[in-house]
């Protein structure tokens, strides 16, 4: 029983995704929409990247790092640099952009992910500082003023990073390995007194996360022309942090919705330059305010079916229901 | 019993915190099957002294052999690994996971698929999970915590959760088990139930226990040996009966005789 619905989910949702991918691809391809909206698409499926990989570390290990805009830019440049410098095709840069991200999250998280909560977030946010400013002064990569890159992103792969992003992230988490990360996120003590290597979760959470965001970033590179060490400023870590956060610490459905809201409204809203800043924090605090854990708080879109199907006893969400 | 050679040993432990001595020159030898109650007045260094046992704090002083091997300098996930699992005074549950996925945690050691092979989606991925589940259910049953099967643990009522902890630190296959004050906050009914609970796993799973607790009733009742520890020493240490008697007992839970 649980299987057979486990395998229609599974069917429906392949035949989802395709279907996104073929009417997206058709819509480009027939030049129905101009090169600003295709641009918009793209931007938005590299922030479901960042998003989701970001999630792995906040939302299921618990470990709160804001230096995410620093694997970007080590996956960007990395990748700019093998395709234009040393003129490999875009797969050997993702691939590339990907792995030197992972390691930049090895060697980062190995010495601060001992440190806990704040310290973390400051420890991380200094790692994303130190990264811009080596850019900023590396002048092989162009230093301030940045590198031009050839626009190689298209649609097909943004698509398939997204879905691979998506399922290897997705796959870890319903796994006993994902539990353990878990469980740190709830209770790090009493995860280590379960025989959890506590550090090593952290650790291979962090690889995670940080790869994806690395091949995030190549992508991000091959789609701008340029890429600066500006742009990976902390104001970018903050904007991955708010898409998870406002679709609920906790839930990967929860952060791909928020990544695509977030990036409508900043769009539409750049016809309005001069109050975008404003609406768009206001925003913001009214969905904290009305939905203090995120718009889906811990739970996944998928759940929302199934649970109303099979409502069989017992509280399922502590929000309404209170046990004294 | 004492022709054993002791599970536990713990030889001269003690830890400073700077100049404060929380645990000093703890002498303890617990003997496979044994059920042995450990009190003392609040601040006595109890529960610091569990987490020296499993390596949350490491000691300054002294050795701790656990089946012959020093564990003194271990983490907390290794000694669990060896068989010494634990309750918390304050619960410490996976509040937001799901009671059998608490379980599940606890025999996350036990995995035989890797990362990767959870990624991929292998077949040793799906038979692997499967067998966790099931375990877990069996286990869930022993304790008639099925019912709540999925059921997140911070909605189950106090004392289930309770039973939940004592659960999950059961399915990390401990030989060594540590209660630190499994009655706190229960009722006289809940305390006997919770009593008759750590007889059957005792039974069950061929278990030592040490046993911290304050309601000096039900240790009297169910401990055949009793330390005491006071201001972060062994003061006293022996039968329930001579426990009862002992001047130094009596003198730090009530005070010194007025002469």
């Amino acid at each position: 029983m649980i299987k057979l619905k486990q395998t229609k989910g599974f069917w429906l949702s392949i035949l989802f995704a395709f279907a996104l991918f073929t009417i997206v691809q058709i819509v480009i391809s027939s030049a129905l929409i101009n090169f600003y909206i295709v641009n918009i698409i793209m931007t938005m499926g590299i922030y479901i990247i960042l998003a989701v990989s970001l999630h792995l570390i906040i939302g299921i290990t618990g470990q709160f790092s804001i230096g995410h805009a620093g694997f970007l830019a080590v996956g960007a440049y990395t990748s700019a640099v093998f395709t234009m410098k040393l003129g490999q095709p875009l797969l050997i840069g993702l691939i590339a952009g990907g792995l030197a991200a992972a390691i930049a999250g090895m060697l980062i998280g190995i010495p601060s992910l001992r440190l806990k909560g704040d310290y973390l977030a400051i420890a991380t946010l200094g790692f994303g500082e130190i990264v811009r400013i080596t850019f900023f002064n590396i002048d092989y990569i162009g230093g301030p003023s940045g590198m031009m890159v050839s626009q190689l992103t298209t649609w097909p792969w943004v698509f398939g990073c997204m879905l691979l992003t998506i399922l290897v992230i997705r796959n870890f988490t319903n796994s006993t390995h994902g539990r353990a990360c878990i469980s740190v996120r709830e209770d790090e003590i009493a995860a280590d007194a379960m025989g959890i290597n506590t550090t090593y979760y952290k650790v291979v959470a962090f690889l995670i996360g940080s790869f994806f965001a690395g091949v995030g970033g190549a992508l991000w590179a091959h789609n701008f022309y340029i890429i600066q060490p500006s742009q990976f400023g902390f104001l970018k870590s903050f904007d991955i942090l708010i898409f998870v956060v406002l679709g609920g610490l906790g839930s990967m459905s929860g952060a791909v919705i928020a990544a695509i809201l977030l990036t409508l409204v900043s769009m539409l809203l750049t016809e309005y330059p001069e109050t975008r800043m404003v609406i768009y924090s206001l925003i913001l605090i009214i969905t904290m305010l009305y939905r203090p854990r995120g718009l889906l708080g811990t739970k996944e879109v998928t759940s929302l079916f199934t649970n109303r199907r099979n409502k069989k006893g017992g509280p399922k969400d502590g929000n309404t229901h209170t046990v004294a | 019993m004492e022709t054993h050679t002791p599970l536990l040993k713990v030889d001269q432990v003690g830890i400073r915190f700077g100049g404060l001595k929380a645990v000093a020159d703890v002498n303890m030898k617990l003997y496979p099957g044994e059920l042995v109650g450990l009190i003392g007045p609040n601040g006595a260094g109890k529960t610091t002294f569990f987490n020296l046992l499993t390596g949350v704090y490491v000691p300054t002083d002294g050795k701790i052999f656990f089946k012959g091997e020093n564990i003194r300098k271990q983490p907390p996930y290794k000694i669990t690994k060896k068989g010494i699992s634990r309750t918390f005074q304050n619960i410490r549950l996976f509040e937001e996971l799901s009671v059998i996925d608490n379980v599940k945690v606890a025999y996350h050691s036990l995995a035989k698929h890797s990362i990767l092979s959870s990624i991929l989606r292998l077949p040793n991925h799906f038979s692997g999970e499967k067998e966790m589940e099931e375990k877990a259910l069996e286990f869930l049953k022993l304790f008639n915590l099925d019912q709540f099967r999925d059921d997140k643990a911070k909605n189950l009522p106090y004392g289930q959760q309770r039973r939940l902890e004592i659960a999950r630190a059961l399915a990390a296959n401990p030989e060594l088990l540590l209660l630190d004050e499994p009655a706190a906050g229960m009722n006289p009914k809940e305390t006997a139930q919770l009593m008759d609970l750590i007889a059957f796993i005792r039974e069950k799973f061929n278990l030592t226990v040490l046993l911290i607790e304050h309601d000096m009733s039900l240790v009297m009742g169910v401990c055949e040996r009793i330390y005491v520890l006071d201001h972060g020493q062994l003061i006293a240490h022996g039968t329930p009966e001579e426990i009862r008697n002992h001047p130094k007992v009596i003198e730090a839970y009530l005070g010194e005789e007025v002469s």
